[in-house]
């Protein structure tokens, strides 16, 4: 951390401002600072949602009751969701990479709304107090899973409220961190970085914000309704008041499906990023690449209609949202063309960045083919609400946002810490990690097949045998987790002093030093080169 | 009419098995051949073997091939899945009408002649229509083997068919979560042969109509099967969310009233208090806040009608 020593200005991490300590960070304005109070607050709920997870599968080792009851087990996968979805994998990449990175890779000094950006992760951290305060007031924790269903969000006793308005809250962190991403994209790219020299990251941020700025609006008003009905009894959802639950299931897939994008097209950024740089070559179809995020956005908004192929909506709806679902996916899959295309006669270089990179590929697209299949009329019929449905969005959103996120963690570590990491223990903790995903999600794919529903505390014989191999995969998960943590965190003690470049990267932030001083740059750069730029190497 | 070759146990099963395969094997081909490719770029052109990149910085070409092949293979695949539903939209005229309902946490089939019965029994080789009626909350009827399933939306008409093909037993579950015990609220579907459903249909000694007052406690049952107590009340001494109905009426129960044990006599007024303000007093050993108020649904007569049934389960 001596970027002070050989550049002249101290790095984010040493400067002194008005405050100290904890208040340092705090009530830093600093981008760089707020990435990391993010992701110290998402790494401690992953913690939680992750644990929550463990205890749920070792519930599931055998029929009956093996560590906890019905009413225990509800309440875990609820929170487990809650948790999950609204804290940990939403915000995950934008608010972490994206507000550490975004500023630099567009050569910025930070975000268009410093102020605004804080005052987002106090809304974060009020909707998680929120989260944490509906666990242990009143009659019980909720136990509706994070859909909150109405009927039964409204005939359970569990508190449903401060849960409900936490999930509000994290909204507004989230439709704020867009606005400020939006902004700061159109308006403080350096000179000369027209759009089509943005890197991809941004890129994928920029699509990902217009998601957040229009989507999160209507899961908002939804759960403000929920509220509404829930203390002023007016009949919005329940049928006992002449409400109509199919209308809450619409909107709150109009946002809950736009989420999911979300999620991934920021994973999607990152690993653009990795491939590119451990390729040492320029990503194969750039413009494609950009058009595709776009439309993977843009359609997005179109298919929430299959969460709900059994709910009882006409036959038009129905065949319109899968034909919609099945296109969606052809932009993902020119991406995973072009991500395997950069690859060829690149000179690769193996590092654990891009192990996970290509880790991300193989568990993507499997969640991408899964969803195929839950996309056809005449299969979701019978796989929805099963087991198969739970496995697909674990390869969706833990194998591909979560693979996606520790990519760009170990990509982005030197960077961000001014340290290098153990290899060793990163690439076991990666093929842990790998194994146990495949061993506890894979099962599941089988146990829906054969007709496991979802949610289900109890399960007949038939689907034991399934359980014990998921809930082992669990186990070896979890202690791949362990490795990869405590690996990070021990690294920033005895790790090696980062360079400025350890990867060989062409994009802003690897042309400053590690970690970055406070104002990123010393003089404004000034882009003349596409981002990926390896021609002279 | 409905002859089939194969032993499928509905007709839905090969349509379903056409459309998961096609897709399934398409995406296996391409998930093992993408992988290999990927496998073997990574190998051959690590930075040992191929010290400079070549840089190439895509080809349009190819991208619009890679765009082409993928959307004719996404609409082969919609059209599998939407041909294979079609057909589960219209059920047959001559279909066998069934009513299914649902409520927290269990499943009842009314049938035309007034039957009742907490298994869905059906002929074989008949279409077999289900309206189906939940009372509280969103439920889904799932039958597996069938590979039929459609949600039960409190409020809204809705029906779901299939036509039966091999005699036998098969599960059926509840897949849309429903609170406490979404897990056990399951049953069995038993599929006859024709003889065997005329006898199970005609045989009435299970079937309790409002005619048959003679027996004690008739009228109080069918409202307590109505509102769906039994799903959480055994009348066999069986514990299951709540106490159970057997040998109660007339006994001493401790119960939590605003924090305190107290001894109660279970009589008139007390079941009164425990179905409208259930949570009032808890008897003991038991979970708070799962049983709402039926101030509004059951009248003070039904109440008595129900205390009349609980009298008759003392003794046995």
């Amino acid at each position: 951390m001596n970027t002070q020593k050989e550049f002249g200005e101290p790095g984010y991490l040493d400067y002194k401002g008005r405050y100290k300590g904890l208040f340092s960070w705090i009530f830093s304005t600093d981008h760089k600072r707020i990435g990391l109070l993010y992701l110290f607050s998402i790494l401690s709920l992953f913690a939680i949602g992750a644990t929550l997870g463990l205890l749920m599968k070792f519930e599931l080792i055998a029929p009956g009751k093996t560590i906890m009851g019905p009413q225990a087990y509800n309440a875990f996968f609820t929170l487990h969701g809650i948790v999950m979805i609204f804290a940990v994998v939403i915000p995950g990449l934008p608010a972490v990479f994206g507000n550490f990175l975004l500023p630099i890779m567009i050569g910025a000094k930070d975000v268009a709304f410093p102020k605004l950006n804080l005052f987002s992760w106090y809304l974060y951290v009020t909707g998680v107090v929120l989260v944490i305060i509906s666990q242990f007031a009143g009659d019980g924790p909720p136990d509706t899973g994070w859909t909150f269903y109405a009927p039964y969000s409204f005939r359970t006793t569990g508190t449903m409220l401060p849960a409900v308005f936490g999930a509000f809250v994290l909204g507004f962190s989230s439709i704020l961190t867009g606005l400020n991403f939006l902004v700061t994209i159109h308006r403080m790219r350096a000179p000369g970085m027209t759009w089509l020299k943005m890197p991809l990251f941004p890129w994928s941020l920029y699509a990902t914000a217009w998601v957040q700025l229009l989507a999160t609006p209507i899961i908002g008003i939804t759960l403000l309704m929920v509220v509404a009905e829930r203390t002023l009894h007016i009949g919005f959802f329940d049928p006992s008041l002449g409400g109509d639950p199919l209308l809450y299931q619409h909107l709150f897939w109009t946002y809950s499906h736009p989420a999911v994008y979300i999620m991934i097209l920021p994973a999607m950024g990152a690993i653009s990023e990795i491939i590119t740089t451990f390729s040492h070559k320029t990503i194969f179809g750039y413009k494609f690449m950009v058009v595709s995020v776009l439309a993977i956005a843009f359609v997005g908004y179109f298919v929430w209609g299959h969460h709900m192929f059994t709910s009882g909506m006409s036959g038009t709806a129905l065949y319109t949202f899968s034909l919609l679902t099945f296109l969606v996916a052809i932009p993902s899959a020119i991406k995973v063309f072009n991500w395997i295309s950069t690859m060829h006669k690149g000179s690769i270089d193996l590092q654990t960045p891009f192990y996970w990179a290509i880790a991300f590929i193989f568990v993507f697209m499997i969640g991408g083919f899964s969803g195929l299949i839950l996309g056809s009329l005449a299969a979701n019929v019978h796989l929805h609400n099963t087991n198969f449905v739970v496995a697909h969005f674990h390869f969706i959103v833990f194998g591909g946002t979560g693979f996606a996120f520790f990519g760009a963690m170990h990509y982005w570590f030197p960077k961000i810490t001014g340290k290098m990491y153990d290899k060793t223990w990163a690439n076991i903790g990666l093929i842990l990690f790998f194994i146990g995903f495949i061993t506890l999600y894979g099962p599941m794919f089988y146990l829906g097949f054969k007709g496991m529903p979802r949610r289900y505390f109890d399960y007949d014989e038939v689907f034991h045998a399934g359980n014990i191999i998921s809930t082992m995969g669990s186990w070896v998960l979890y202690s791949g987790l362990a490795i990869i943590i405590i690996n990070l965190f021990a690294s920033l003690k005895g790790g090696a002093k980062a360079p400025s470049d350890p990867w060989g990267g062409k994009t802003l932030e690897w042309t400053i030093p590690s970690p970055p001083p406070v104002e990123n740059f010393t003089e404004t750069p000034v882009v003349t080169k596409g981002p990926y730029d390896y021609k002279q190497v | 009419m409905y002859s089939t070759t194969a032993t499928d146990a509905s007709n839905f099963v090969s349509t379903f098995n056409t459309s998961f395969y096609f897709i399934a094997g398409i995406s296996l081909l391409l998930l093992i051949g993408l992988t290999v490719i990927m496998l073997y770029f990574v190998f051959r052109y690590n930075n040992k073997k191929n010290k400079v990149a070549v840089q190439n910085e895509g080809n349009t070409r190819l991208e619009i091939i890679w765009t082409v092949i993928p959307i004719l293979l996404a609409i082969a695949m919609f059209y599998y899945g939407w041909a294979g539903w079609k057909p589960m939209n219209k059920a047959p005229k001559d279909a066998l009408k069934i009513t299914s309902v649902a409520r927290m946490w269990s499943f009842s089939f009314q049938y035309e002649n007034g039957k009742q019965s907490p298994d869905l029994v059906i002929p074989v080789n008949t279409p077999v229509k289900l309206n189906l009626v939940s009372l509280d909350v969103i439920h889904s009827i799932f039958i597996p083997a069938f590979r039929v399933k459609s949600d039960m939306v409190p409020g809204r008409e809705k029906m779901m068919w299939f036509l039966p093909q091999t005699v036998g037993d098969f599960d059926l579950y509840c897949s849309e979560y429903c609170g406490l015990r979404h897990s056990y609220m399951n049953a069995t579907v038993k599929v006859l042969s024709n003889e065997d459903y005329t006898s199970w249909y005609a045989d009435s000694s299970k079937v309790i109509t409002a005619t048959e007052e003679s027996v004690p406690g008739a009228e109080g049952l069918k409202i307590m099967i109505n509102q769906g107590c039994n799903a959480c009340h055994s009348s066999d001494g069986t514990k299951i969310v709540g106490p159970s109905y057997m040998n109660l009426y007339g006994e001493k129960q401790v119960v939590i009233r605003e924090g305190k044990e107290v001894t109660v006599t279970v009589d008139d007024e007390y079941i009164k208090r425990a179905i409208n303000d259930p949570n009032s007093e808890i008897v003991k050993g038991y979970p708070k806040g799962l049983m709402q108020s039926y101030k509004a649904t059951l009248s003070d007569d039904d109440i008595s009608k129900i205390i009349e049934y609980m009298k008759s389960l003392n003794d046995k």
